[in-house]
């Protein structure tokens, strides 16, 4: 299914671009941050640049920047009608691009926030930061893999997701939690350290992350199945 | 050989009727497809190559659609208008990178056999964003007969690419259509498929307005009444002078000076215009066509 020179081709535009220098200063910072808090003070006070600034913005925003680097500017310039020209599944070509965004989400996404949380603290609480990262940035990254294949506005659209949906309404409505990519993940990563708030229930949060991921990449296949060239004319 | 048959196709955006009940069939040889610019070629070569679906009609390629079926794309071979934007790959790595996605048995060598028709062996170690217009050209072409499909459907090909570039490709193009592939290109320039194409298909607002041999349609445009602007040492005198010739057609004074010639039968205006100025004892000034462009050549074909 999946297709590896087409994972290889998405890898290489994912590191030729200079977005991707920018998808690596975020956690580059977050664990220069961590680093110095940690050597400055006592104790775990620098904990909460994770729940804080960690799991909900920087994990999210390497997602976005991985999701939407594989699809988004083939898809606008349409030079995307190379890959698709030849004998191949478009779900199997979504398939493989999502597999290039989600490794990158891993390594600069969940990876770094793992490498935070034990830095900060470790522990048990470190072991259910890294999982719910990896599940979280698993779902984000399908998720907004599909979004990039709706819209050329793809970064933003996913970034209000993330802030206004998760961040905003996440923190004045509890019922957001439901739906939530976030939430989901930090479920799950209760289930290893009970520091971690429990929203909803853990057979919803894995079922949810499941569908989620499993149909952001179908939904992408699909939507390549009927991508269509327009003319000037 | 591989023949594509197009029926009864439209397509619409919104209110806007981009083609227009269009029936071609393509057969093996070179066919050029000509109309000027917004004439709908693109979206009439995005349907023939499955990246737009007919609103009505049907597209099929040896009695298969294209529309939503990935393995036609075994026979077939695409060179988009759009630009490659693999810069940073180089152009063997492109080609290489078709023929893997093709899954061929030996890609390597497919590569390099397909570098070797299109002489771009040389330069193929290159990155494709050092590329001259007319090696982008060629490396697409490259990228598009890698697997060697029995259709090439070429948009716009010659666009920007400079004049012994483009007697290149055409050589390229003439090759393949006389090795029995069907092969298709889109232009809006009449000399272009005058040299390429045996068959042409002549497309004008989204309509199917001539089809056949090129020297039939060649013949239909140059027969055609043609417009002249002339200025002279006594309009008025002129223009009495030339209704009265059988070759002119319609004769009008210009507001601003000089007159407006319809002409049916071009040799013997020519020939004659000379003669009854100087018989008349007038003197003229400036003589030019008015409306040479290939737009109203167009017009003139949808109006027949």
């Amino acid at each position: 299914m999946i297709n590896v020179t087409i994972t290889k081709l998405a890898a290489q535009a994912l590191l030729g671009r200079r977005r991707f220098w920018l998808l690596l200063a975020f956690p580059v910072l977050l664990v220069a941050l961590t680093v110095t808090i940690t050597a400055l003070t006592d104790g775990d006070a620098a904990w909460p640049l994770l729940p804080g600034l960690g799991y909900p913005v920087v994990l999210p925003l390497v997602a976005v920047l991985a999701a939407s680097s594989v699809l988004g500017p083939e898809v606008d310039d349409g030079s995307i009608v190379y890959l698709l020209s030849k004998p191949i599944s478009r779900h199997a070509v979504a398939l493989s691009k999502w597999v290039v965004a989600w490794a990158a989400t891993m390594v600069a996404g969940a990876l770094p926030l793992y490498v935070s949380a034990l830095v900060a603290g470790g522990g048990d609480r470190a072991s259910a930061a890294g999982l719910a990262a990896v599940v979280a940035g698993t779902t984000y990254s399908a998720l907004f893999l599909a979004v990039s294949a709706i819209t050329r506005h793809a970064v933003i659209v996913s970034l209000l997701f993330v802030l206004i949906w998760e961040g905003l309404l996440g923190n004045l409505l509890t019922g957001v939690a439901w739906l939530s990519v976030a939430q989901w993940g930090l479920r799950i990563g209760h289930e290893v350290s009970t520091e971690l708030p429990d929203p909803t229930n853990v057979p919803w949060a894995a079922l949810a992350s499941l569908v989620v991921t499993v149909g952001g990449v179908w939904f992408c296949g699909d939507r390549l199945r009927s991508f269509s060239l327009r003319g000037e004319d | 050989m591989s023949t594509l048959v197009l029926d009864s196709v439209s397509r619409w955006f919104g209110n806007v009727v981009a083609v227009n009940d269009v029936s071609l069939t393509i057969a093996p040889g070179v066919t050029g497809l000509l109309g000027p610019n917004g004439a709908g070629k693109t979206t009439l070569m995005a349907m023939m190559t499955g990246f737009l679906a007919p609103s009505a009609g049907t597209v099929t390629l040896d009695g298969e659609p294209v529309w939503r079926h990935t393995e036609a794309y075994r026979r077939i071979g695409l060179v988009p208008e759009r630009e490659l934007s693999f810069g940073y790959l180089t152009g063997r790595q492109f080609v290489r990178a078709n023929a893997d996605l093709h899954r061929l048995p030996d890609a390597a060598a497919a590569t390099e056999r397909i570098l070797g028709v299109v002489d771009m062996v040389e330069p193929a170690a290159r990155r494709l964003d050092t590329y001259s217009k007319g090696m982008r050209q060629r490396i697409k072409i490259a990228a598009a007969l890698v697997h060697d499909p029995a259709v090439l459907l070429l948009d716009e090909p010659f666009n920007g690419v400079d004049p012994r570039q483009r007697m290149h490709l055409m050589d390229l193009l003439h090759r393949l259509g006389d090795e029995g592939r069907t092969v298709l290109f889109s232009s809006h320039i009449l000399e272009e498929v005058e040299r390429l194409a045996r068959h042409i298909e002549v497309v004008v607002s989204g309509r199917h307005a001539a089809s056949g041999d090129f020297g039939a349609i060649r013949r239909l445009m140059t027969d055609r009444p043609v417009q002249y602007a002339v200025t002279s040492s006594d309009d008025r005198a002129l223009a009495a002078l030339l209704i009265a010739q059988a070759s002119v057609r319609a004769v009008r004074l210009r507001p601003d000076g000089g007159l407006d010639v319809e002409v049916d039968d071009l040799g013997s205006f020519a020939v004659g215009l000379p003669q009854w100025a100087r018989t008349a004892g007038l003197s003229l000034y400036d003589l030019s066509p008015s409306d040479e462009s290939l737009e109203s050549v167009f017009a003139y074909l949808v109006a027949r």
